[in-house]
């Protein structure tokens, strides 16, 4: 017994959550193979976790705060409806400058995305309603707005390189047989963890984050403004929610608003919760989040090369939810 | 010499081997949230049975998918595995970029239904007659309604597929100045919010002939709130879309109410599947076709009219819905 067992469990809870992605991509690279270790099924799988996993990384900061936020995909949509449709009469008003056309449409997605989520924020604190209730509402107005102005339909983008940005890399080069690449939505992840986890650890405004998710009225006596720490982690999320969408956007080059963000925030806050933040509260890590993305879509990723039912899929994913969170219980 | 032969038969088997490669195709459909796509998906099984046992180098994969987002993710997996064909059921257009990057990868595309917003990326779109499928109808109830009367329409979700039935609906009864569309109302293809807006209806007009639902479903709302209301002017309900429970009422001619149905069939995605397979597969279609090899471009399949004389015909008793 070299190890003192303080060490041992302080140890444990730290990296407990990598170690369990470790098991998981060595069960992956069993069940799903031979197409799981594959640099582009790789690629693929990073890929399609980021546009849920970037609204995660701030849903982080609600979570945390002890809020919620329902009403994420359908944010996503409305702001990038009106971002596409902003985009499309650039396009057409400076006679098909497409740079900044995309430039306009992606400014206007953050920045809508950053008053919606004020909006959210606002009713919360100043309001005074929970945060379940107001993003329920605002999920639905979002949503029902989006479906109004497409009369249910979509909007496609007049810009052919908005597209191609969705598919851009930041790099790519060939290793023999294979192509190897970091696509942008993937970068943007990264560097979005790397910013939100400084802020969450480094700053002043992290550590009131975590005094008020933990007890807002210890926080309210010690001089702490609540009401403001909470607002901004709706206003973060809004902007963040709306780098997303126009990831996602550019993705699809065109806008399905009856689909568009559909039960992202299902996805999003079952990341963040896998991740090991505390569903009440006060505690939690933005990279604990980034591994929640990854095991989430490594488990649906392998069980699709598996062959298995889509059904069945659901069933493991709820299971490694509860299971997930039964664990960290166990560990407190 | 025997080392001679031993040494042909092995290059005949490895020759053969060669030729009789395995096709593999992979489906990418919505999951089954109403009746109707959950007998395409119970389709798409029963196309992947029927194929495999057929040929034994055929394998077929199916990928049911929520959200557009999980179908995407489906088919780029599916792009991993290496398939030679693909066959896609739209949730919607945002599958275009990964349909076309599927094509550019030299896989055989065949798309469904609500299609993809780009021309050249697929070598086989298939789909439903929407037009028709409204048109048949609304002949068959205005003659049975003597062309005359009121009728009150249930539609679908608004969306393009809904716009042309309901348009059509609305163009043939113009031919018939004496029938009255009193109301239009969207039923969004759910039984109970088409209940819902059957009771509204019955409040709101005193004298109704005929009610056209978008879909069977839709359909067996409305006729529930009729008989809930106990009233006895409507004659006539129609629907569409051929739920086994509405085939097996008009065969046995058991519903005063219900006498005809008009396909949309959800076995499309089966036809789909096949030409799939024959299209991997390099093969032609039948033997009819005359020089060109390769398979039709764009298949619209007929929306026909069921009635007692060939209910038979469209009556699937293994199918769920």
């Amino acid at each position: 017994m070299s190890l003192s067992p303080s060490l041992k469990k302080l140890d444990l809870e730290k990296y407990g959550s990598l170690l369990a992605l470790g098991v998981l991509f060595v069960l992956a690279s069993i069940v799903g193979r031979p197409y799981f270790l594959r640099p582009e099924n790789l690629i693929n799988v990073m890929r399609q976790a980021s546009y849920t996993g970037i609204i995660a990384l701030s849903m982080t900061f609600v979570i945390i705060s002890g809020g919620i936020d329902l009403s994420v995909g359908s944010l996503a949509a409305f702001v990038a409806s009106c971002g596409v449709l902003f985009m499309n009469l650039l396009v057409k008003a400076t006679g098909g400058n497409e740079t900044l056309a995309i430039a306009g449409g992606v400014a206007v997605m953050m920045g809508l995305g950053l008053c919606c989520g004020a909006l959210n924020g606002l009713l919360i604190t100043l309001g005074k309603i929970v945060p379940f209730i107001v993003t329920l509402g605002t999920m639905s107005i979002f949503r029902y707005l989006s479906l109004q102005m497409a009369n249910a339909g979509e909007f496609a983008s007049h810009s052919q390189r908005f597209g191609e940005f969705g598919m851009a890399k930041l790099f790519a080069f060939k290793a023999g047989e294979s192509s190897i690449s970091l696509p942008v939505p993937v970068a943007v992840l990264l560097a979005l963890a790397f910013i939100l986890s400084f802020v969450l650890t480094r700053t002043r405004y992290g550590r009131y984050l975590c005094a008020v998710g933990s007890n807002a009225r210890v926080a309210q006596y010690s001089a702490v403004r609540v009401g403001r720490v909470r607002f901004w982690a709706y206003a973060i999320n809004g902007l963040v929610i709306g780098i997303s969408a126009a990831l996602l956007a550019a993705r699809f080059n065109t806008v399905s608003t009856p689909n568009f963000g559909l039960s992202f925030e299902m996805d999003a806050i079952a990341a963040v919760i896998i991740g090991g933040t505390a569903m009440a509260g006060g505690r939690g890590s933005v990279w604990g989040t980034v591994i929640g993305v990854f095991m989430l879509q490594i488990i649906q990723n392998m069980l699709n090369m598996a062959g298995l039912s889509p059904y069945l899929q659901g069933v493991v994913k709820g299971v490694v939810i509860i299971g997930s969170v039964y664990i960290q219980r166990q560990k407190q | 010499m025997k080392k001679l032969l031993l040494a042909l038969l092995i290059v005949a088997t490895v020759a053969t081997m060669g030729f009789a490669q395995v096709k593999r195709i992979g489906v990418s459909m919505p999951s089954a949230t109403h009746g109707w796509m959950g007998n395409a998906n119970w389709w798409a099984t029963r196309a992947k049975t029927d194929w495999e046992a057929r040929d034994k180098n055929v394998k077929i994969e199916l990928k049911f998918s929520g959200t557009v987002n999980q179908q995407v993710s489906d088919i780029e997996d599916l792009l991993v595995k290496k398939v030679d064909a693909i066959v896609v059921f739209p949730h919607d257009t945002s599958v275009t970029s990964v349909v076309e990057k599927a094509y550019e990868q030299g896989v055989y595309v065949v798309v469904l239904d609500r299609g993809v917003s780009k021309e050249g990326i697929y070598d086989v779109y298939i789909t439903n007659d929407d037009e028709a499928y409204t048109r048949k109808g609304m002949e068959w109830l205005a003659k049975q309604m003597g062309f005359k009367g009121n009728l009150l329409l249930i539609t679908g979700i608004p969306s393009p597929i809904d716009t042309i039935r309901t348009d059509t609906i609305k163009e043939v009864c113009k031919k018939y100045p004496n029938i009255k569309i009193l109301d239009v109302q969207p039923g969004d293809w759910n039984k109970q919010k088409s209940t819902t807006v059957m009771e509204n209806y019955l409040q709101k007009y005193k004298q109704i002939d005929a009610v056209y639902t978008a879909d069977d479903d839709m359909m067996l709302g409305a006729m529930q709130a009729y008989k809930e209301s106990g009233r006895k002017d409507i004659k006539f309900f129609l629907g569409g879309g051929c739920l086994k429970s509405v085939i097996k009422e008009i065969m046995d001619d058991s519903n005063p109410l219900v006498k005809a149905d008009v396909t949309y069939s959800p076995s499309v995605i089966a036809t789909s599947i096949s030409y799939g397979v024959i299209g991997a597969k390099g093969d032609k279609l039948n033997p009819y076709v005359y020089q060109v090899r390769a398979l039709p471009r764009r298949v619209i399949l007929p929306s026909e009219l069921v009635t007692k004389a060939n209910a038979k015909d469209f009556y699937v008793p293994e199918a769920p819905f």
